[in-house]
């Protein structure tokens, strides 16, 4: 039949010759590449001592945003509850106090602020959703445990280290994130 | 009174032999499991198992511990008997066969020459025959005893299977007796000592016998009965804790001990190639040349290990209808003309090459 480019060739359907009908030269040329095999560099990672560097935007754990003078960032307005498709955040507002300026940026504070690892599919919407950008996913994974207790994390667990007293933790759980402190879309 | 007369000696002495090579054996088995995923994985491009110990070298153990540790579970509705029997059979039948084989020349202890061959039978390589195949019996007990149709089908074509290269096995040997004269295995060595390794006598024989070497203790490219895509388990699915351990371990026992049977037969056991065994003899003593001959039997058996696995890891699984055109079909006429062929030329030989 007539085909439209030449690209298409017909199958060889040549007799096999004698030697190839032996397979064993063949038999002894495929031994000999997995012999070259055993010599050549291992692509394995000896993981715990190396691992596999990831992407800037890797979306692993949420961390809990404060800005530079250590006062916490969420307002507990509930945006990403609503944005999770697994309904893993569930949170609790209270009111500033007076002497507790601070601590908290905005008069409204979360008191508990719970992810559900188990729910969580590290999606990324609650970091899209958050209007004050106080949640960001970063590079780790969570970690294994033992009881499905184990794996609701509050607020301590995914708060970042303050400012103002451990300097280094808070620049290295940053990253190289840029903040916007009006929130994505917002950027001038 | 004769019948208390029991040389007490040379039951300690066989006895001890009987331990030491029931012993090395089930330890080269065991280290045959770990170098067998050392090679697969640097034929893969990866590493292999490297925690359990520098270099991963006490994994074996770990595996041991593990398949102690595991709960037996035994069908209700098959043979208890039978269940633990296949197991059974297969790893005795593994070990017997080296009872027969030649290890080294002989020690010299206590004034007495003790020779490291537990036993010369003067059928020495009809009796490796028979524990062969008494070996399919306890793949196709534990196929039966499964109660598991899949297992029954596995251990149907795992016996198949053997029983169709052994024939070709034991015609290729035919050939290869025929220039040596003798069943012996001890009589086989010293002539390959004296003249030439039987390798270069009878090339032919010896690929047919590797090729069905294979075949016999189950590896691939011939181990469609244990498959596991296609059988899941085959006939050793319904095995848990140490009984599948003696099935897996009775695998490696065979493929030692075929090793050094072929050894023993084509690559002249325990000869160190180019070497003047009788000098060195008598100016280094019996002890140190029979260690020393037993170091090169064991890097010559390591070689052939080595290849097992390589083959392993290169050719893809026959399927059925090949692998039994391949034994029947094409292994047999080949061992028959083998066997024709040797013969002609031992005639013509004998006739000082006239007709």
């Amino acid at each position: 039949m007539q085909t439209l480019t030449n690209r298409a060739q017909p199958v060889l359907r040549t007799e096999m010759t004698f030697l190839e009908k032996m397979y064993l030269p063949e038999i002894i040329r495929g031994m000999l590449i997995t012999f070259k095999h055993i010599f050549r560099k291992k692509v394995t990672i000896n993981y715990p001592e190396e691992t596999r560097p990831f992407s800037p935007v890797f979306r692993g754990l949420q961390i809990l945003n404060r800005d530079e003078e250590g006062r916490e960032r969420c307002t507990a307005c509930g945006l990403c509850a609503v944005a999770c498709p697994a309904e893993a955040i569930t949170m609790e507002a209270a009111e500033r106090q007076a002497g507790e300026e601070h601590l908290y940026r905005e008069e409204k504070y979360a008191a508990k602020y719970e992810i559900n690892m188990l729910r969580c599919i590290f999606c990324g919407y609650c970091e899209e959703a958050c209007p004050k950008d106080a949640i960001y996913l970063s590079e780790t994974f969570a970690p294994a445990n033992y009881g499905r207790k184990g794996f609701i994390y509050g607020k301590s667990d995914l708060l970042i280290p303050n400012p103002k007293e451990d300097p280094e933790g808070y620049a290295k759980a940053l990253g190289n994130r840029k903040l916007h402190p009006e929130g994505h879309g917002n950027e001038k | 009174m004769h019948i208390l007369t029991i040389d007490w000696t040379e039951l300690a002495e066989k006895t001890i032999l009987i331990v030491v090579v029931v012993l090395v054996s089930l330890l080269v088995a065991m280290y045959s499991t770990y170098f067998e995923r050392k090679i697969a994985a640097f034929i893969q491009d990866r590493r292999g198992p490297n925690r359990a110990g520098p270099f991963g070298i006490l994994q074996p153990v770990a595996d041991g511990i593990k398949l102690f540790f595991k709960e037996e579970i035994i069908p209700t509705f098959s043979s208890k008997f039978l269940f633990i029997l296949g197991p059974a059979i297969a790893m005795m039948t593994a070990i017997m066969i080296g009872a027969v084989i030649p290890w080294g020349n002989k020690l010299h202890f206590f004034g007495r020459d003790i020779s490291l061959q537990i036993t010369d039978v003067n059928i020495g390589i009809l009796y490796v025959f028979g524990i062969v195949s008494l070996g399919v019996y306890g793949i196709m007990i534990g196929g039966w005893a499964s109660n598991n149709k899949y297992s029954l089908l596995g251990a149907m074509r795992a016996a198949s299977q053997i029983i169709s290269y052994e024939l070709a096995m034991g015609i290729a040997l035919i050939a290869l007796l025929m220039i040596t004269g003798t069943l012996s295995l001890r009589t086989m060595v010293n002539q390959q000592i004296d003249h030439l390794w039987n390798i270069f006598k009878q090339p032919l024989g010896f690929l047919i016998f590797l090729i069905c070497a294979f075949a016999e203790t189950n590896r691939t490219p011939f181990d469609l009965s244990e498959a596991e895509n296609e059988l899941i388990g085959g006939y050793h699915s319904e095995y848990s804790s140490m009984k599948l351990g003696f099935y897996l371990f009775a695998e490696y026992v065979n493929m030692f001990l075929s090793s050094a049977v072929m050894v023993t037969l084509f690559f002249g056991g325990y000869d160190i190639p180019f070497f003047n065994d009788a000098a060195h003899t008598a100016s280094w003593g019996v002890n140190v040349m029979a260690i020393l001959q037993g170091v090169v039997f064991f890097a010559k058996i390591v070689c052939f290990i080595f290849l097992f696995m390589w083959v392993r890891w290169t050719i893809p699984r026959f399927r059925y209808d090949q692998l039994m055109n391949l034994g029947w079909k094409i292994l047999l006429p080949l061992a028959l003309a083998n066997m024709l062929l040797t013969g002609a030329i031992i005639l013509l030989h004998q006739n000082h090459w006239h007709f």
